[in-house]
């Protein structure tokens, strides 16, 4: 480890400790705000582990977020609350396990259309045991309050910082970098292309499964409709390419505008944030490519800083 | 048994037009066009529109809905698409840009249509009548949406068989770059293979709008029916998209009349699980050397 390293650790450990203080002197209003930019932040930046140097689109999330807020609806008044989100991580693995296993040795575009209607899929499949066994929706009434939910996002948020960091340094990071670059190459040097993607894809999963287990009780009613809207998955997608996948921290510089932007049309506009959602897209892709951080490396690059 | 083996190909037969459509956008002119659903809304709308507002039959409509959205796509091929396939490096890169691009074109068209006509589902009857096939009794629209869906279909496989236009399209989705040493026109080819791709998807969408209760936001899940279709049946083979969306009409109505009408995309996804397990060059398609 560098001095850098040691440096960018500390300040991190610093900054998080500043943000874990802020339910402390901020409104409710505020608080909710950032409980929704800290659980974009962390489906983003897991996203972005995957979907990074692979180049694949992933529109799952959505039906991890969805697997993780059922695992908390119906376990959590038999089982302790900490338990949950391990189940739901567990549980979102091996569903990304599966998913990946079918589509992941093929080529990128059936992993895009089997992830588009994989959510669509869970909530029809899930609304269909639940009329046979008569159920509907359910409530997960806790004692848990919003300040909690931020608290335990804020922690899910540095692990998967820590994750992203460890992975990136090591082989496993190393061998997707490749496979992003140039797949024939990577299968050469003796890398097994689908193990690693799939490796990589079930952390996201579970990371996503995960945030939905510990959200569950801010909605506080729970049904396959509201649970696994897929609009999620496109949220995450956006945010994540808006600040680039380039970096650790790119995910983290689109949650928080867009965040702030979705909120208020979503106030001012309801009707429009799908309109806002394609303009975001066709940005994206004519305006910014590589996001933020595409945009900082060309500025850097120019302004002669970038000597690396 | 019988009736839902029918009652199955008259879905399918509407589903392969919509298929056909998106075939030629996805094999010719190599953009997976994700908007492809939003088009068949808008088909479907636009012959909404003239049938309550002027009484004018959804057949006839197709003749200004097909050419309409011809155009409309060929221009979004021409200034949305090109720019993308010409800086793309390679056919992943332009994969990952024309995903996303159409994305935010099905996102912004969704915007639009909730913008103009609301968020409502929207339905009107025509031809309600029933029609008898070997004693059991279907309805009318269903057939005639069938019968013509069928004669677009046909109309769309003899002009690429045999016309030497259909050829350069066919020569285009084999191999753009040799089809460019024998001096055709490839971005005028595709430019026309995505325009043609949308007009036959829209008219797919007036017809389906005919028996089937549309909304503006529900493009997307034609979409991946579509897709799930094109990918069963053979990126750019046409004889396998009319036979895999025949069998997804037969699986879905069978699913919808014997297990759970809410299932029909389970349905379509046990068929997808098993082509890309065993078939992923497609049902007709030859194994990759």
């Amino acid at each position: 480890m560098s001095m850098r390293d040691l440096r960018n650790l500390a300040l991190s450990a610093l900054a998080f400790g500043v943000l874990a203080l802020l339910p402390l002197y901020v409104s409710g209003y505020i608080l909710s705000i950032a409980t929704t930019m800290a659980m974009f932040t962390v489906l983003a930046t897991s996203w972005a582990l995957f979907s990074g140097p692979t180049h694949y689109i992933s529109l799952a999330t959505a039906a991890f977020f969805g697997l993780g807020t059922f695992v908390t609806g119906l376990g959590f008044q038999t089982l302790p609350m900490w338990l949950l989100p391990i189940i739901a991580a567990g549980l979102g693995a091996v569903l990304a396990a599966l998913v990946g296993l079918v589509t992941l040795r093929l080529s990128g575009v059936y992993f895009v259309i089997f992830t588009l209607g994989l959510a669509e899929l869970v909530r029809q499949v899930v609304t269909w045991v639940q009329n046979r066994t008569g159920q509907r929706g359910m409530y997960v009434l806790t004692s848990i309050t919003e300040r909690d939910i931020y608290w335990q996002l804020l922690g899910m948020a540095a692990l998967v910082f820590l994750v992203g960091w460890l992975i990136a340094r090591s082989r496993l990071g190393f061998a997707l970098r490749i496979i992003g670059n140039d797949e024939t190459v990577a299968k050469h040097s003796g890398i097994d292309t689908a193990a690693a993607k799939i490796l990589l894809f079930m952390v996201s999963g579970a990371a996503a499964a995960v945030v939905g287990a510990m959200m569950a009780p801010r909605y506080i009613y729970i049904e396959p409709s509201t649970a696994f809207a897929s609009i999620l998955s496109f949220q995450v997608v956006i945010m994540a390419l808006l600040g680039g996948t380039g970096r650790l921290w790119g995910p983290l510089a689109g949650v928080v505008p867009f965040t702030l932007l979705w909120e208020f049309i979503s106030r001012n506009a309801p009707n429009q944030t799908l309109l806002l959602l394609g303009i975001a897209f066709l940005l994206i892709v004519y305006v910014l490519p590589g996001g933020f951080v595409g945009l900082y490396d060309r500025l850097r690059h120019r302004y002669g800083q970038g000597g690396q | 048994m019988f009736f839902i083996l029918i009652t199955g190909l008259l879905l399918g037969g509407t589903y392969a037009l919509i298929a056909m459509g998106l075939n030629l956008q996805y094999g010719v002119a190599r953009i997976m066009n994700l908007a492809n659903g939003e088009m068949l809304v808008a088909g479907g709308f636009a012959a909404f529109w003239v049938y309550t507002a002027g009484q004018v039959s959804p057949i006839a409509a197709l003749l200004v809905v097909a050419p309409v959205a011809f155009v409309v796509n060929w221009a979004i091929y021409r200034i949305m698409l090109r720019p993308l396939v010409k800086r793309a490096k390679s056919r992943g890169a332009l994969e990952v840009d024309s995903i996303l691009a159409t994305f935010g074109l099905s996102f912004a068209l969704v915007g639009i249509m909730t913008w103009f006509f609301g968020g409502g589902y929207f339905n009107y009857s025509y031809l309600s009548g029933r029609i008898d096939i070997f004693a059991s009794s279907y309805a009318q629209n269903r057939v005639v949406a069938f019968a013509i869906a069928s004669l677009l279909a046909a109309a769309l496989w003899v002009w690429l068989s045999y016309t030497r236009a259909g050829l350069r399209m066919r020569a285009v989705a084999v191999s753009p770059d040799s089809a460019r040493l024998v001096g055709i026109d490839v971005p005028a080819v595709s430019a026309l293979a995505f325009g043609l791709g949308g007009a036959v998807t829209a008219s797919g969408g007036a017809l389906i709008s005919m028996f089937f209760t549309l909304d503006a936001s529900v493009g997307i899940l034609f979409t991946m029916k579509a897709l799930i279709i094109v990918i069963m049946g053979g990126v750019g083979d046409i004889r396998g998209t009319i036979v895999a969306a025949l069998i997804l009409g037969i699986a879905e109505t069978f699913v919808a009349r014997v297990i759970d009408p809410g299932l029909t995309l389970a349905a379509a996804y046990v068929l997808f699980l098993g082509v890309l397990l065993f078939r992923p060059q497609g049902l007709f398609g030859r194994t990759p050397t």
